[in-house]
This record gives structure tokens, sequence and C-alpha cells, in this order.
């Protein structure tokens, strides 16, 4: 079965070889941040989480959103879904695989991080986060490749297979829910110290992953005989719609929630990343910028013009896709230590180095998932187009 | 009343007697507090409980620390001797750049170190008082709650203290640390500055240096009081009596009758990680 990724065109070796190239660059960044420790990036004693943690946060967003796809097939046995299930699932195999390089890049003492469970600590919630990602990675693993395996062979898969399927369903909202617990469970923290945090975090998840995941089905579509279907595609602008109002719904209650209350330390971070405080606001054009996109992504949804044509819809997708990567994976993390505990504010730009890392390791999170949707890919064609 | 109609209301009864005896049992359950309901039985208006989270129940020893401000506020130069006392004796290196400096004690204004009190309408000497900042060897540590590996733990004495050989630096403590009092080596400490000269300017062989990559903070000098010693800070002050350390669960120690006499305010109390670090101002 893996021999299919050995066979394609000379685009697909092109794409491959440019992921390769981004990679390389990002190792040789690597090295020399080991070497010299984490002073190598931007971030500070102030700021000491900067973008690994934050494309982490994100990416496990990614990862719990081909629940999406997921859920319906199994539970409901929504039949339609049956063709992007495995993308979905493989969506996550890649999005847990970057999210797990991601902490590796951030630790100060990688070779430790073993650590971990050498001294399982049951009261922090960074255990439990191990445990769940590396739980989800498995199941995918296993339900994804099981599934494909017997695709393949020409016959049906095992019964044994779909316990771990039910089972990644909760699990799914377990991974986006403890990395919420990561960061409001800390008291000092007031951005960050919201119960409704986890529900965002879900909410942001169930749209920018179904998001990704379409846009790559229209690129297929173009690009290969691979058609999710007109039905499916309805359906998962759908779920998406409803996942992206109700983000922006929980974004607009901790507004209120700051700005009415009148709460200093609930008010900083807003006021920060949305309109600058004490005259720091590097992160106010991304943030207006996030809801500018938002609010085309919704545009485009809600016209039913705009969300049948492929392109428009694409253009929506990409625009809501990077609206929630900015609100998550740049301003909710580093807004947060904005100002510090001693309200200083001190900002923080990412290195050069840095950046390349960050940029390979979503160049191999792209590998990983170019692979395995090429193998799954070529094995559906070559099954129903004879 | 038709059988259906009876039964519901049974067991919508029952249910309700479980609601509220529930919450009790449980209580008894998991803390043992049988006691409380009895309190406030033969006092009809008192209030039933203190708005205040949990009274801290003194166990074993708690070391803790009075800061008086005045004092610093007298004697111009203490604050920077006792950072630098702390400083050498425990091989802080000197980093310049403030964003990734380490500083285990160091001084502040008072409207950075009390962020959440008002700031307006202060007298103006109190706006030029330095406030000694450092780890408030909080009695419930948000870090000691998250470091996934134990690497940062409480002592029996009550002292939030750093594994530097188990730390994987996630820097997750920094995080959790409501005090900013936590630093992180962002590049080796054994080396060398810009201009050639070593960072730490004269090691201490009895403290160990660290390794770029871990977390670290003030440790109460645990390795002097294992030893009988003042932390290094305290002794610094010397006679001034600017700092005052000691186990505050001990009715007799000195800082347990200042702070019997004296009103301390602690940093950030609303937030229940009980410091142990109290100032007089």
């Amino acid at each position: 079965m893996i021999e299919k990724a050995l066979k394609g065109s000379s685009l697909y070796w092109t794409w491959i070889c440019v992921l390769l190239g981004i990679m390389g660059i990002g190792a040789f960044c690597y090295v020399q941040q080991y070497n010299y420790g984490l002073g190598y990036t931007g971030m500070s004693r102030d700021v000491s989480w900067g973008l690994y943690i934050s494309q982490f946060t994100f990416l496990v967003g990614v990862a719990a959103g081909g629940v999406m796809v997921v859920l319906p097939y199994y539970i409901h046995d929504y039949k339609t879904f049956g063709r992007i299930t495995i993308l979905g699932e493989f969506l996550a195999i890649a999005s847990v695989a970057m999210c797990l390089m991601f902490i590796m890049a951030d630790l100060g003492q990688p070779l430790r991080a073993l650590n971990v469970l050498l001294h399982p600590t049951l009261n922090s919630m960074l255990f439990w986060d191990m445990i769940v990602l590396n739980g989800y990675l498995a199941l995918n693993i296993i339900v994804g490749t099981v599934v494909l395996q017997a695709e393949y062979k020409g016959t049906s898969p095992p019964a044994w297979y779909k316990p771990f399927a039910y089972l990644s369903i909760p699990w799914a909202i377990s991974i986006h829910t403890v990395t919420a617990f990561l960061y409001c469970g800390l008291p000092g923290r007031h951005f960050w110290l919201t119960a409704i945090l986890a529900p965002r975090f879900l909410a942001s998840a169930f749209a920018a992953g179904p998001a990704l995941l379409l846009f790559i089905a229209l690129i297929l579509k173009r690009t290969t005989k691979f058609d999710i279907g007109k039905e499916a595609q309805n359906k998962l602008v759908t779920i998406i719609t409803y996942a992206a109002i109700l983000n922006f719904f929980f974004l607009g209650l901790e507004f209120f929630v700051g700005y009415y209350s009148n709460l200093p330390g609930h008010m900083h971070t807003l006021d920060y990343l949305f309109w600058g405080l004490h005259g720091y606001d590097q992160l106010v054009p991304f943030m207006r910028f996030s809801l500018f996109l938002g609010a085309v992504a919704l545009v485009v949804l809600f016209t039913p013009q705009l969300k049948k044509n492929d392109k428009t819809l694409g253009v929506g997708l990409v625009c809501l896709f990077f609206a929630l990567w900015i609100d998550k994976g740049l301003g909710l993390v580093l807004g947060g230590f904005v100002p510090n505990p001693l309200e200083y504010v001190t900002e923080y730009t990412p290195s050069l180095g840095e950046m390349c890392i960050t940029l390979a390791v979503w160049a191999t999170g792209f590998l990983i998932l170019t692979l395995l949707y090429k193998i799954a890919i070529s094995v559906k064609l070559e099954k129903e187009l004879p | 009343m038709d059988k259906k109609r009876r039964d519901f209301l049974k067991i919508a009864g029952l249910s309700a007697i479980a609601g509220v005896a529930a919450p009790t049992a449980l209580n008894t359950l998991f803390k043992g507090e049988v006691i409380a309901s009895d309190h406030g039985g033969g006092h009809g208006a008192e209030p039933q409980g203190q708005g205040h989270a949990k009274i801290e129940v003194p166990t074993g020893k708690r070391f803790g620390m009075v800061i008086d401000v005045n004092k610093f506020h007298r004697y111009e130069g203490l604050a920077e001797k006792c950072t630098n006392a702390c400083h050498s004796i425990h091989n802080v290196p000197k980093f310049t750049d403030p964003k990734v400096e380490l500083k285990w004690i160091w001084k502040e204004p008072y409207e950075h170190a009390f962020t959440e009190h008002s700031h307006y309408k202060k007298n103006d000497e109190l706006h030029n008082m330095p406030f000694m900042v450092m780890c408030n060897h909080c009695d419930a540590a948000p870090c000691v709650r998250v470091c996934p590996t134990q690497a940062t733990f409480k002592n029996k004495d009550g002292m939030v203290l750093m594994d530097f050989h188990r730390c994987i630096g996630c820097r997750f403590c920094m995080a959790a640390c409501p005090y900013g009092s936590r630093s992180f080596n962002w590049s080796d400490p054994r080396g060398k500055d810009k201009d050639g000269k070593p960072l730490i300017a004269k090691e201490n062989t009895k403290f160990p240096t660290r390794t770029r990559g871990v977390v670290e903070k003030c440790n109460f000098c645990a390795e002097r009081i294992a030893v009988g010693q003042e932390p290094a800070c305290v002794e610094a002050c010397g006679a001034t009596k600017a700092m005052i350390f000691g186990d505050l669960n001990d009715a007799h120690s000195e800082i347990s009758q200042v702070l019997k006499k004296q009103y301390t305010i602690q940093r950030k109390p609303a937030l229940g990680t009980k410091p142990s670090v109290f100032y007089i101002i």
C-alpha cells in the first residue's frame, strides 16, 4: 500500500521537494537553537511562550476538528462522509505530529522530555495533555490504516476497529479541552482565566479543521479525479458555518464580560490585542485583520451564490482559516502574557530562525499529510475506477 | 391521584432530599467537615461561613519573610546590597538585556509590586519606596501545581524549590507564576557576555551553577537554612532588621511576633496563592 506514495506526477514531486527544502532549512536552524539555547528565539522572561506553543495550541484544534467528519459517519451512520472520513483521520495524524514537534522545539532541555513519563504528575495539565495527544495520535493511526488497508485488499475492515473509532470521538473533544486547561487554570493570567476557553477552543477547532479539510478537498477535486461529492461538501459548509458563528459569538462574550464588568485584568489583554496598551500595539493590525477575514468568511458562507461556487467558497475557507489562525495561533497565547504579572509591557517578535523552525514543522506536517493523502486517494481511486 | 403521578411525586421528593443532603454528605466524606454546620447553630444572625478561602491550617514548618519597606527606604543602597548578596551566592548570571535577564530578588516601585492596589492619591514617599520582590513561596503555589515533572516542588518546610536536573524547560511554571518571580536560562549562564566577561563574575563553588534551558528562582536559601545560616538577603540587611525570616507556624518565632503586632500586606492575595512574603509599609 505504501508504494502508492512513490508514484506521482512531477507536480507531486515538486511539492515534496519544496517541503523537504523548507524542512532542511528548519533543521539547520534547529541545530543552532539547540546549541545556543532558546535565547535563539524572540521569547523573553515576560513572553515566555512564543510561536511554538501558539502553533501547538492552534494545531490541537485542527486535529480535533477532524472529528466533525468522523462523528456523523460513525455515530449517525452518515454514509455521505465515507470518502472524506479517512481524510479527517489523516489530517488529525499530521496535526498531532506537528503538535508534538512544536512541543519538542519549545523545550529548554529536549533530551529530558521523558521526565514527564518518569515522574508522572497527575496534577499537571501538561502531563494529561501528553497522554491525550499521544492517545489521539494512536487512535487515528489505528482506525485510519485499518480501514484503508481493508479497502486496499477489497475486504471489509475487521470488527475490532469499531470501538477505537467510537473512542476517538470523545477523545477528540478531550484533546482540545485539556489543551484549554493548560491556560484557563492559571490564577494570575486573566485573559486565559475564563471557563469559556475550552468551548472557544472547540468552536474554533470545529471551524478551522473542517475548513482546511474542505479546502484540501477542493484542491484535490481540481488536481485529481477524487471528489468528495456535492452533498458532503454542502454538509461540511453547514458544519463550518455553525462552528464559525459560535466562535465569533464566544469572542463577543469575552468582550462583554471584560468591558461591561470594567475589571482591569479582563480588559488589559483585549486592550493590547485590539487597541494597543500604553502605546504597545504590535498585534493590533493582526487582530483587526483577523476580524475582517472572519467577517468576509461569514459573508461567503451565508451567501448561496458564493458558497455554491468552488472558487469563492475556497476564498471564504482560506479567510476563515487565517482568521482563526491569527486569533488562536497568535493572539491567544502571545496576548495572554501582556501585560506581565508586574504590569510591564514587553512585546514579542519571533526571530528569523524561530520562524524558519516554525515553517519547517508546518512543512513536515504537510509532508506527512501529502504522503498519507496520496496513499489514501490512490487506493480509493483504484478501487472505484477500474 | 393516579399511580404514575404519585410515583413521580415520590421520586421528586426523594430526589429533593438527596439533593439537599448530598453536598453535606460529600463534604463529610471528602473533607471531614462535620463541625462546620454545628458552628452557626446557636447564633442565628451570624454568617454561615467566611467569604475568604479556607483558613490556612498550620502543618509542620512554614518559612516566611517580612519585608519592612520603610527601612529599605531609609537605608539607601540596601536593596542593591540584598540583590548582590543573593545573586553572587547563588551564581545568578548577569545578562544586561532585560528580556533575558535572570533575577531572584530585585526592587520594584509600588505600582508594579502591588498591581491590584489603587495608586490614586498616594503619597509621594510611597512611590519612591523600593519594594523588594521575590518568590513568595506560596502555600498554594500555582507553579508547583502545573509542573509536569515535579522539578519544582514544595519541601517539608514550606519552601518552593527547584530541581535543576529534572527541569525540562517547558516554562509552564513561568506562565503560572502570578508574580513574575521565575527566570529562564535562555542561553548558557556559564558563558561570557559580549565583552568577553564571564556572566558569573565570581563563582561560588558551594552552590551549583545552572545549565541553559532550565528555570530558576529564589529558593529562600534552603541550602543556608539547612546549615543554620540566615538567608543571604536577610544577612545583608543585618542589624537594620529590614527583612525578618522565620517559621510562620511557630507562634514564638520573631516573624510571628512581628506579624501579630504590625499591619502587613501580601501581593495579590485575591488569587488564593497564600504568599509567605509579607510587607510592612
